[in-house]
C-alpha cells in the first residue's frame, strides 16, 4: 500500500551532493581559484557586489565559485550573508568630483577639461572571437599589478558642474539627509534617495530591458550621456570617538549622469533635467540603465504622463530585484497537493452540477 | 548607539557561530514591535524591515523570520508544510533551526509552543500559549482586485470592500458557486479584510476564535499581520450562500478520519486514486502510531 513520500532528508542531503560534484566538474582539472574568478572574471564580480549590497571582491569571488557561475545565485548568497552583518557606521556620502579617474567620457562635448579618457573597455571592439584566447598563458610579469595603482590616475571635473554654471542644469542637493541606514520596507512613494539604492541592487536585466523602452517610446526622455567615470572613492568616517573623518579605504565605483530633455518652469528660465546611476566596480550599462530609469521615474515631478512600464514607480520597485523575483518565481517548485486538492474538490463540484452547463 | 570598537568586537567573537537564531536581537526586537502592532491591530498588515535569509523569498522568510523572532532556548518548534512535517521544504526550514538554535523540535502538535506552517491549520486543536506561524506570499487581498499597494491601502482605510463581494458574487453568477477554494477571504474583529494565506477554505473555521496566537509573516512582501487569540474572524459570504468547506466522500485511506483535509494521491496509471490525511501527525496519532 502507498504510504506518502518519507525520506526527505535524504534526498535533499544527495541533491547537494550531486550539485557539489556537479560544481567542482571533472577532477583532472586544476579547481578554479578565487583569486583566478577574482582577477581574471572581474565584470561578474562587479555586478555581484553591486546587486548583492556588499563591497568585497574575494566574498563575491566566492559566491561565483559556490554558484557554479550563476550570477542571480551568487547575488543571493552575498545578501543572506549580508544579513548577519552588523551595521557599525554610515560613512560620509561620497563625493563623485573627488574621484580619482580610470575612465571618463561624455557624449556631450568633443573637448572638455580633462579630455576624453577611454580606459578600460570593450567599445570600439569589434566582438569576434579571440581564438589566441583558447590557449592558457603562463603566470608571467607582463601585466604585473603595481603597487600603487593609483598614481596614474587624476581628478578631472564633473560636466555637470559645468552645465550648473550656466544654469543649463539644476544642482542637486540631497533633499533628505538621514542618519539611519537605508532599509527598504516597500511603503510607496520612495524618497529618491531609497529609490536610487534600491535601483542600485535591482536586476541588470531587467533594467536594462525597461531603460531600452524608454528608448522606444514607453515614456521617452530625450537623454544624452553627460557624463560616465569610472574610478576609485576614499570612504570616510567619522568615528564618534575621534570626532573627525578618517579614510577607511577605497572603492571602485561607475557613475552615469544622463542628461534628459528640458523643461520651462514658470517663473524659471528653461533648463535640461537629469537622470542618474551608481553601480560598484566597472558595472557601466548597469550605472546608464539605472539613469534612465531614475529619470524616468521623475516623470510626476515635471508633470509629464505616465504611460510606460519604467514610469512606474510601483512597478519598477516592486519587481526589480531579483533575489526576490528569483525565489518567488522558484517557489512554484514546492509542493501545492493541498490547494491543487482544494481546486479539484471545486472543479468536480462544478462538473457535477448540471445548471452550470 | 554603540562605539565603533564594541561593534567590532563584539562581531569578532560571533563570528565563530550565527546568533541565536541567525537573526541578531535588534532584528529580532524590530519584528517583535512589528508583531506587538500586528496583534493591536487585529488583520492590519504591517509593514517591517525585511531581512534577506539564507533561504529563497517565496520558500517562507516571513514565518521563518517571524519564528527566529519569537523563539527562545525553552520552545518546541514544528514545522510543517502542506500539513506535513516530513516535506522537503518543511524538512529544511527545521533543520535550519535546529542549526542555528539547537532547540527541541517536534512532530506532535500538541507538544510544540511554536508552529510554522505553510498552507495548513494542524487538525489537532491548539491551545492557549500556542503560537502558528503562517508563511505568506501575497499578504494583500485585495492585490488581485487591484495590483497598486498604494491604492489597497486607501480602500483598507475606508473598509472599501465592496470589490471583494462584488468578485465572489460573480463567481456565483458564472459558475454557481463562489470559485475560491484557498485563501478565502475573511473579516478579521468586524474591521480588516486578511488573506488567511493559502490556506484551504477548509481551515478558515479554524481562524475564528483560537485560542491560539496566529501570526502571519510575509519576506518578500516585507509585511506581518496577527489573529490574537479568541478574536471574531468572519469568512466573506451571501446570506444565500452561506460559506462552506471542502468535504470529501471517502475517508482517511490509513486512519479512516472522515473530518479531516484529504489529499488525493495517484497510485497507477489507469487512473486509480486513494485520499490520505495531509496532517500527517494527526493521522499517525490516529493510527496509534507515534511520531517522536
Amino acid at each position: 500500500m502507498y504510504v506518502a513520500v518519507k525520506g526527505g532528508e535524504k534526498a535533499i542531503a544527495a541533491s547537494h551532493a550531486l550539485q557539489a560534484k556537479k560544481r567542482r566538474g571533472d577532477t583532472k582539472l586544476n579547481e578554479i581559484s578565487i583569486h583566478q574568478i577574482e582577477q581574471q572574471l572581474s565584470l561578474a564580480v562587479d555586478r555581484v557586489m553591486t546587486e548583492g549590497g556588499i563591497y568585497d571582491r574575494q566574498l563575491a569571488a566566492l559566491a561565483l565559485k559556490q554558484a557554479c557561475g550563476d550570477q542571480v545565485e551568487a547575488i543571493f548568497l552575498v545578501r543572506a550573508y549580508r544579513t548577519t552583518l552588523a551595521h557599525i557606521a554610515s560613512c560620509e556620502p561620497l563625493d563623485c568630483a573627488k574621484m580619482l579617474v580610470e575612465r571618463r567620457i561624455s557624449a556631450i562635448y568633443k573637448d572638455l577639461p580633462g579630455g576624453q579618457q577611454l580606459g578600460a573597455s570593450f567599445d570600439y571592439n569589434h566582438r569576434l572571437l579571440d581564438f589566441s584566447l583558447m590557449a592558457e598563458s603562463e603566470p608571467s610579469n607582463e601585466y604585473p599589478i603595481k603597487a600603487n595603482e593609483l598614481e596614474d590616475e587624476q581628478v578631472f571635473t564633473k560636466v555637470f558642474s559645468l552645465l550648473e554654471q550656466q544654469g543649463l542644469a539644476k544642482s542637486e542637493q540631497s533633499r533628505e539627509p538621514s542618519e539611519e541606514p537605508l532599509t527598504t520596507s516597500q511603503s510607496f512613494p520612495y524618497s529618491r534617495v531609497e529609490r536610487l539604492a534600491q535601483l542600485t541592487r535591482s536586476d541588470e536585466g531587467f533594467l536594462l530591458a525597461l531603460a531600452y523602452s524608454t528608448q522606444r517610446g514607453y515614456g521617452r526622455n530625450h537623454p544624452f550621456a553627460g557624463e560616465i567615470r569610472t574610478g576609485f572613492m576614499e570612504l570616510e568616517l567619522e568615528a564618534e570617538e575621534l570626532g573627525f573623518s578618517i579614510c577607511i579605504g577605497q572603492i571602485q565605483v561607475t557613475e552615469c549622469e544622463m542628461v534628459n530633455g528640458f523643461v520651462k518652469p514658470e517663473q524659471e528660465q528653461a533648463h535640461f533635467t537629469r537622470g542618474y546611476g551608481l553601480s560598484l566596480g566597472a558595472a557601466e550599462r548597469k550605472a546608464m540603465a539605472i539613469a534612465l530609469i531614475d529619470r524616468s521615474l521623475q516623470a510626476s515631478d515635471y508633470g509629464e504622463a505616465i504611460d510606460g512600464p519604467a514610469q512606474d514607480e510601483e512597478f519598477v520597485l516592486a519587481h526589480g530585484d531579483n533575489v526576490e523575483a528569483a525565489g518567488f518565481v522558484s517557489h512554484l517548485k514546492l509542493p501545492h497537493y493541498v490547494d491543487f486538492q482544494a481546486e479539484l474538490e471545486l472543479i468536480r463540484k462544478m462538473r457535477n452540477t448540471k445548471d452550470t452547463l | 548607539m554603540r562605539s565603533v570598537n564594541e561593534h567590532i568586537n563584539q562581531s569578532a567573537q560571533s563570528e565563530q557561530n550565527y546568533n541565536f537564531a541567525y537573526l541578531d536581537e535588534q532584528t529580532k526586537r524590530m519584528i517583535r514591535r512589528a508583531i506587538l502592532k500586528g496583534i493591536a491591530i487585529p488583520g492590519y498588515q504591517v509593514a517591517f524591515q525585511g531581512r534577506e535569509m539564507p533561504m529563497p523569498y517565496g520558500w517562507g522568510t516571513g514565518g521563518i523570520m517571524l519564528s527566529a523572532s519569537i523563539l527562545g532556548p525553552k520552545d518546541c518548534f514544528k514545522v510543517i508544510d502542506q500539513g506535513a512535517d516530513d516535506t522537503t521544504n518543511a524538512v529544511s526550514i527545521r533543520q535550519f533551526f535546529e542549526k542555528v538554535c539547537d532547540i527541541e523540535v517536534t512532530q506532535k502538535t500538541a507538544n510544540a509552543s511554536v508552529i510554522q506552517t505553510r498552507h495548513r491549520i494542524p487538525e489537532h486543536s491548539l491551545v492557549e500559549g500556542q503560537i502558528l506561524v503562517f508563511q505568506v506570499p501575497i499578504p494583500e487581498p485585495l492585490r488581485f482586485i487591484e495590483p497598486r499597494e498604494t491604492r489597497t491601502k486607501k480602500m483598507h482605510a475606508y473598509s472599501d470592500y465592496g470589490s471583494m463581494q462584488v468578485k465572489l458574487y460573480e463567481d456565483i453568477v458564472q459558475y454557481g458557486h463562489i470559485a475560491t477554494s484557498y485563501a478565502y477571504p475573511v473579516i478579521v474583529h468586524g474591521r480588516y479584510l486578511m488573506d488567511p494565506s493559502p490556506i484551504p477554505k477548509f481551515d478558515n473555521p479554524k481562524l475564528h476564535m483560537s485560542p491560539a496566537l496566529l501570526v502571519f509573516g510575509a519576506g518578500r512582501e516585507k509585511r506581518i499581520y496577527c489573529i490574537p487569540p479568541y478574536t471574531d474572524v468572519k469568512s466573506l459570504d451571501f446570506e444565500d450562500h452561506p460559506f462552506s468547506i471542502q468535504q470529501w466522500d471517502q475517508a482517511c485511506a490509513q486512519c479512516g478520519s472522515h473530518d479531516s483535509f484529504l489529499d488525493e494521491v495517484l497510485i497507477d496509471d489507469q487512473g486509480g486514486r486513494m485520499f490520505v490525511c495531509s496532517d500527517t501527525d494527526f493521522c499517525q496519532q490516529r493510527q496509534g502510531n507515534s511520531n517522536d
